[in-house]
């Protein structure tokens, strides 16, 4: 933000135009994301009536289900209408499952967020104690052994390492279930369900963010005040942990906002695998139904996730770095 | 939320999904774990084509006028018995008495007409709305009475009238059937968890209700071979009667805990040709191509053996069944000489293929197969949305690999042009008249042997295996059947031996 455009602004005035600005543009994205997806969802040869009815269908009957969903009326005028209702918070009913979008999303976004926030708290955890370590025992064999599981994790699928762990825990030591999701009535219950696809799910995303967070802590080490809080008698452990870590979170936040978006788009993977009945299982059949509204209406939120993440790690960046703060006062 | 379990469901769901070895246990004596590939996208049977709607409702929710055996007999269901008019054009079918539906209305004879007349509207989105297309008229003749007259005879009328498609459905429930399925069957819908499990409990009001072992029957929906091995394995699930990777079947063959069986469906597996787009016009090439293709080879790959070869389009368990997979006999040599004399070697043509594991691991081997004649086939796999809009809807392709699921659809080579195989002969097609219109069991067979012959002759397509039904059950469970002539199968016939 350029200070001389704006001389008389508060600093909560400036907060203020500046949450402002990322809502225009937040609200532009999704437009455009909608244009998108109804192209390209008009563009894939396929037809959601056949799909329903099936190939030995006849055309009459095709013909009577096109003039029920709406589907012989012309494109653009049917992108409006979806528009139109959209804003109004009626996202349609779907071709193929004959509800309302809305409650298929309903339904299904406790498990996906259940699944992305415990993927993203095993990441950034074990990420950071596998980076930390790394880093204070840089070129030591702790660095080495952590480097190697790192590289390891990022080479791994996770659909096969999700399937060796099945094997393990689910099918030889019967600790855990093989998969599924119940729901939260029964909390004991679907935390054991989400036991091994988070797991999955964190391990190779913590590969990748414990290389990040090793580099950054390593650079963050080298510099003096890191010799002076040594020197001035405080611990090892409370030096890395205090002084080092909140000085190389930046790089760190940066990836965690990247992650969190390939986390959400890796439950379509781990849905699969642990047959999760999650947004991701959804947005998958649903393509291959040509079920236009719901894929609209699924798309346009996970961009809302995306979008949304990364507006939380621009405000992260001004709570880590008082410099920040500063600089736009 | 609509769909979400009755509590005491939930607690023995959530039990069996917790505590893994338990599962079994909690089912051993009245209940069911069904695992299944697909998910339906609604449950009612009348107003979409998806497989397991079928799977899951037909003649477990809902009854139908008739209903199938295994073996494909055609047994009584709602209708107890009915008679036939001489000239074959006119049925009467008297009806069970004292049927309710699962919501407490009363089964009668206006409960026909009404789904008859649904089904057969101008509006109606049935998707096989052809089946009813012979009929003229259904009429009320008492309560438990109906008569339907027919156009013309039918030898398929009392087969079709068992299919889901030809459910009984109530006036008062039939809107409402898409989330909420009312039927009259041994079975009432219980909930629905999207995603993840549909169960269906005992409707202790059916007739037979004394006969029927199974209290609960809970369906799991896992579309990974992988994770439904492993839910199986770890006895999550009881059974898994369309099991979908062969590969996978010596590991459950070997291992005392479960029964494997393998069976034969109505599928017919097809290289399918453009008939109307050159050079597959030539029937020559068409016959070139069918001397390329080794069927074993083809099963051994892309099935692990587990499949019949087929030498035309019709199942090989099937009372009419001539043996045609030696008429062209594998052969390098003659396929080259045929392309020759056709003038198409060398040529390129791509084959679009479905995303159906017999398909796609076929597809590999049969390219290999014509690249040993000199053809230079490019593999296009595809998804399924794309399959149904360019190549079955546009017929834009050069050939692709499908299975064809319906029973009794030879007629599908009698449906002109414009169907994607773009085969027409008039020749046939008075020949598929004649076998709708033959009511006499063996005189029909007659005329069937007659379509084998003549589909392998004109070497339509390349007929390659027909599907087979694969199941893996727990071994103490008795009563599936190891074939499937349709869709359905009831629970009712379920039981565990201890």
């Amino acid at each position: 933000m350029r200070r001389e455009n704006l001389p008389q602004m508060h600093g909560a005035v400036r907060m203020g135009y500046f949450i402002f600005r990322r809502l225009v543009g937040f609200v532009l994205t999704l437009l455009a994301v909608s244009v998108v997806v109804f192209l390209a969802m008009n563009v894939l040869p396929g037809d959601p009536a056949l799909n329903i009815l099936g190939i030995e269908s006849s055309e009459d009957a095709r013909a009577a289900l096109r003039e029920q969903l709406g589907l012989d009326e012309p494109a653009v005028f049917r992108y409006f209408q979806w528009i139109f209702n959209a804003v109004q918070g009626d996202f349609g009913v779907s071709y193929s499952y004959g509800v309302p979008v809305s409650e298929l999303i309903v339904e299904r976004i406790p498990m996906t967020l259940s699944l992305a926030f415990s993927g993203m708290v095993l990441t950034t955890v074990v990420a950071l104690v596998m980076g930390i370590t790394a880093a204070s025992h840089h070129k030591k064999t702790g660095d080495w052994v952590v480097m190697l599981l790192s590289q390891l994790g990022v080479a791994i699928p996770a659909f096969w390492l999700s399937m060796l762990l099945v094997l393990l825990f689910a099918v030889k030591l019967r600790w855990l279930p093989p998969g599924g999701f119940a729901g939260w009535d029964d909390p004991l219950a679907a935390m054991r369900s989400l036991v091994l696809p988070t797991v999955s799910l964190a391990l190779v995303q913590s590969a990748v963010l414990a290389r990040v967070t090793r580099s950054s802590a390593l650079e963050v080490i080298r510099h003096d005040f890191v010799r002076t809080a040594r020197a001035s008698g405080f611990s090892r452990q409370r030096v890395l942990w205090r002084h080092v870590l909140p000085n190389a979170l930046i790089p760190i936040v940066t990836i965690v906002g990247l992650q969190f978006a390939a986390l959400v788009s890796g439950t379509i993977v781990i849905e699969n695998v642990f047959y999760l009945p999650g947004l991701g299982r959804l947005i998958f059949q649903s393509i291959s139904n040509r079920d236009l509204f719901t894929v609209q209406a699924l798309v346009m939120m996970f961009a809302v996730i995306v979008v949304s993440a990364n507006f939380l790690v621009d405000i992260a960046y001004v709570l880590i770095d008082p410099r920040l703060k500063a600089r736009t006062e | 939320m609509v769909f979400t379990l009755k509590s005491p469901a939930l607690l023995s769901c959530a039990l069996a999904l917790g505590v893994g070895l338990a599962s079994s246990a909690v089912s051993a004596k009245s209940s069911v774990v069904i695992g299944m590939q697909q998910e339906p996208t609604t449950l009612d049977p009348t107003a979409d084509a998806t497989a397991s709607i079928d799977g899951i409702m037909t003649h477990n929710v809902f009854q139908s006028l008739t209903s199938v055996t295994e073996d494909g007999k055609v047994i009584p269901d709602l209708a107890r018995s009915w008679t036939i008019s001489d000239d074959g054009k006119t049925y009467v079918f008297s009806l069970a008495q004292g049927v309710k539906y699962h919501d407490g209305t009363t089964f009668d004879a206006n409960d026909v007409k009404f789904a008859f007349d649904r089904a057969m509207g101008k509006d109606s989105v049935n998707p096989s709305k052809k089946i009813f297309k012979p009929i003229e008229s259904v009429n009320v003749v008492d309560d438990h009475t109906v008569e339907i007259k027919l156009k013309k005879p039918d030898a398929f009328f009392l087969f079709n009238m068992a299919k889901g498609d030809a459910s009984i459905v109530a006036p008062e429930s039939a809107e409402n059937n898409k989330t909420n399925p009312v039927g009259t069957g041994p079975f009432r819908f219980d909930g629905w968890t999207r995603g993840d499990r549909l169960t269906l409990a005992k409707n202790p009001d059916f007739a037979g209700a004394d006969s029927v072992a199974i209290d609960k029957v809970v369906y799991r929906f896992i579309s990974d071979p992988a994770a439904a091995t492993a839910a199986l394995l770890a006895e999550e699930i009881d059974a898994f009667p369309g099991f979908p990777a062969p590969e996978i079947l010596p590991q459950f063959e070997a291992d005392p805990r479960f029964t494997v069986t393998v069976g034969s469906t109505e599928g017919e597996v097809i290289l399918a040709m453009n008939n109307a787009k050159p050079p597959f016009n030539d029937i020559r090439v068409r016959r070139a191509i069918s001397h390329a293709l080794n069927r074993d080879e083809i099963i051994d790959g892309a099935m692990y053996g587990r499949a019949t070869p087929i030498g035309s389009f019709y199942p090989p368990h099937g009372s009419a069944y001539v043996d045609l997979t030696g008429v062209y006999p594998h052969d390098v040599e003659k396929s080259k000489a045929l392309l020759k004399e056709a003038g198409v070697e060398g040529a390129s043509m791509t084959l679009r293929v479905p995303p159906f594991p017999y398909a796609t691991r076929s597809a590999e081997i049969i390219q290999a197969e014509l690249a040993q004649v000199g053809l230079d086939v490019k593999v296009e796999n595809v998804e399924w949305g794309f399959w149904i809009g360019e190549i079955y809807k546009k017929q834009n392709y050069d050939m692709t690999i499908i299975a064809h699921t319906s029973p009794n659809d030879m007629g599908n080579f009698a449906r002109g042009k414009k169907y994607f195989y773009g085969f027409e002969e008039p020749e046939f097609t008075a020949l598929w008249e004649k076998i709708r219109a033959e009511a006499d069991p063996a005189k029909r067979d007659e005329l069937l042997k007659q379509g084998q012959r003549y589909l392998t002759d004109q070497a339509v397509h390349g007929f390659l295996f027909q599907l087979p039904k694969l199941g893996v059950y727990n071994k103490d469970l008795m009563g599936f059947w190891q074939s499937s002539p349709v869709l359905f199968q009831s629970m009712a016939d379920i039981s565990w031996s201890k």
